[in-house]
């Protein structure tokens, strides 16, 4: 071989090596695993979706602006957000958007640098609230004292979402006992509910024998006996109401076997729209397969790893037992400290006194009366009790539970300090919470201060 | 490396730096918002102060026609500033900041605020040397004479009005002389107790 024939061979082998490499990678990128493309680990809040790039990024790999407030934007408002962008767009503030651009997202809660990334998917060291709030230790002598780095940290403020901490509030429910006297969560009315908002009409009960499956499907008796005797039966749904579904393509309707969250959500459309929102149906929101324990990253039991998370998951697939749904169904997959303590708990005992009778409706804690919480809402023009199926809606900061779900039994201050303990949160609250958060008396003095200063002469 | 070789890898790096910054710079910026300009025939000054008048008309109708007759007098409901845990009205300062933050979100331009030299929350301090010497001007003034001139901030340059607020009801007086954190509790009626900050961009 001359010297020209090594160099065309150089050449084309190189342009060969090119064209393999484009058609590996363009294979790679059309096809269902992506991962070759993830630049860096993503977070525990959106490791689930990493793959569906086209949620927070342009075609060009840019980032969507409106991409996070597309899937947390209705939260922040509801949470009556304390840094809204609205608080940074005027021209007043851009020497403070030159410290730190508060008015993007982007700012605080990068993806894919699991290196910088800390508590709550934020990027800034802790003390980043003195950016802006220097003035704080000047204008309030009783803050002297504290470190910039404990603003966040230490149960009395949080940047986005105050409404449980905000100082009125405090000193509302300053005094209060640990627990309250005969705690209650609220009753769900579901059927009263789907009745009045013309969900689903009134109908008489169904029996065993009116079932309408097609004579080629035939439900087994086990099948028949646990619809027959549970909710969906008795409100007069059959089985043609959950199994004829339309066809994709022709819209008409056809019998399936297997049914996905777009069945249930006819009726029980707010739930399934909670259930999308989390972290349970957060993957089959960006059109990825169904979530299984052996894709979390959080402990998961083995025997589950391999389980698709659906309502069926939880809720069982013709019997529809809720109250199994509530706790049962969670410990089926969930294998860290906190779910294993449950079963320990004062929490737990309240539960079980429940079910088996021995305690009023509503007086036990299962996971779901924290997790799922059941909160008013109004749809469709009629108020109603909603379990929350959002479970992050509830999860971090777990301030967030404060008023959706401890103050249903407890106090505020001993509330907060539960909350403030993590060793106490990873035991499930057997015990009493080891640390004080001191933003009640900090209210309660400066109410002090405000009426004696009112009542002199 | 021989002569062909070299030039073939500093082909390939050249022709993929060039696609890699391209990526990286071109592709992804989204268009800026433009601001739009003032309508044919109107000065900024014109601009604003027409702008000055909705605002504040608009602010005394619902203090006035809302907030001081259902709080007031009929004493049915209470205006507060935390009025959706309380079922309570909007506060008229909340009524005017949440209008803004509408304005602003729509982007048509202008943006505008309401300072104070004693404001309940330190947030709404004057900042900026306009600011502070327009606040001070209209109090002054006693809301006669409203303050015009221009600044630049953040590399822009914007054409800034001040208008005196002035406490038109006793609703106005009274929360804020009994307030924890305002740090004037002698207000009267119908004194300048702070005021709206219009900003047009030039």
């Amino acid at each position: 071989m001359n010297a020209r024939q090594k160099t065309i061979g150089v050449w084309l082998g190189w342009v060969a090596f090119l064209l393999a490499m484009t058609a590996y990678l363009t294979h790679r990128w059309r096809g269902p695993d992506r991962t070759a493309f993830l630049p860096g680990p993503t977070s525990h809040g959106h490791y689930q979706i990493e793959l569906a790039c086209n949620a927070c990024h342009t075609p060009w790999m840019g980032v969507k602006e409106k991409a996070c407030l597309d899937c947390h934007g209705a939260e922040l408002k509801a949470a009556n957000d304390s840094h809204p962008k609205s608080k940074f767009t005027d021209p007043r503030n851009a020497d403070r958007l030159q410290v730190l651009a508060a008015d993007n997202c982007l700012t605080c809660h990068k993806e894919h640098v699991p290196e910088r990334t800390r508590a709550m998917g934020v990027m800034l060291p802790d003390d980043y609230c003195y950016r802006c709030h220097q003035e704080t230790v000047k204008e309030r002598p009783s803050h002297k004292d504290y470190a910039f780095n404990s603003c966040a940290t230490a149960g009395c403020h949080n940047y986005h979402d105050n409404t449980a901490l905000y100082e009125d509030f405090l000193v509302k429910h300053l005094d209060e006992p640990k627990t309250k006297s005969a705690p209650r969560v609220a009753t769900r009315a579901l059927l009263a509910f789907l009745n009045e908002s013309e969900r689903w009409p009134k109908k008489p009960a169904l029996t065993a024998a009116e079932h309408d499956a097609p004579a080629p499907v035939r439900a087994d008796q086990e099948t028949l006996h646990a619809w027959a005797t549970t909710s969906h039966a008795r409100a007069g749904v059959n089985c043609s109401d959950c199994h004829l579904v339309p066809d994709a393509q022709s819209k008409t309707k056809r019998w399936s076997d297997k049914l996905d969250h777009t069945a249930c959500a006819t009726c029980h459309k707010d739930e399934v729209g909670g259930f999308l929102a989390g972290k349970h149906g957060m993957r089959l929101a960006q059109g990825l397969p169904p979530m299984r324990p052996a894709l979390a990253r959080q402990p998961m039991r083995r025997e589950a790893a391999h389980r698709e998370l659906s309502c069926t998951s939880c809720h069982g697939s013709h019997e529809f037992d809720s109250r199994r749904a509530a706790v049962e169904s969670c410990l089926a997959c969930h294998n860290d400290s906190h779910s294993l303590a449950y079963k320990n708990s004062p929490h737990f005992a309240l539960w079980a006194a429940e079910t088996k009778g021995a305690a009023p409706a509503g007086s036990g804690v299962s996971c779901a009366t924290c997790h799922l919480p059941r909160q008013q809402s109004a749809t469709d023009g009629v108020t109603r009790v909603l379990v929350e199926h959002n479970q992050n809606a509830n999860l971090r900061p777990n301030e967030k539970m404060v008023r959706s779900v401890c103050l249903d039994c407890h106090g505020l201050g001993f509330t907060l300090d539960a909350l403030a303990d993590p060793a106490l949160v990873r035991a499930n609250f057997t015990g009493l919470p080891a640390r004080h958060v001191e933003s009640l008396d900090l209210a309660a003095r400066r109410l002090l201060e405000t009426q004696s200063k009112q009542t002199k002469p | 490396m021989t002569t062909p070789h070299k030039k073939l890898v500093l082909g390939t790096a050249l022709l993929a730096s060039a696609v890699f910054a391209a990526g990286l710079t071109g592709c992804n910026k989204p268009v800026a918002p433009v601001a739009a300009p003032p309508p044919a025939g109107f000065t900024p000054r014109q601009m604003a102060d027409g702008l000055f008048v909705v605002m504040s008309s608009d602010r005394a109708v619902y203090t006035k026609q809302v907030v001081a007759r259902l709080q007031n007098e009929a004493k049915v409901i209470k205006a507060s500033e935390h009025f959706k845990d309380e079922k309570a009205l909007p506060l008229p300062a909340q009524m005017f900041r949440m209008g803004a933050e509408a304005v602003a979100e729509k982007n048509p331009g202008f943006t505008y605020g309401l300072l104070s030299l004693w404001p309940i929350n330190k947030q709404n301090m004057p900042k900026t040397d306009a600011e502070k010497a327009g606040l001070k001007f209209v109090a002054d003034s006693g809301g006669k004479t409203n303050f015009y001139t221009e600044e630049t901030l953040g590399g822009k340059k914007y054409f800034t009005a001040v208008y005196a607020d002035v406490g038109v009801s006793m609703a106005c007086v009274s929360c804020h002389n009994g307030h924890k954190d305002s740090p004037r509790t002698d207000f009267k009626l119908d004194e300048v107790m702070g005021g709206v900050v219009i900003r047009l961009p030039l």
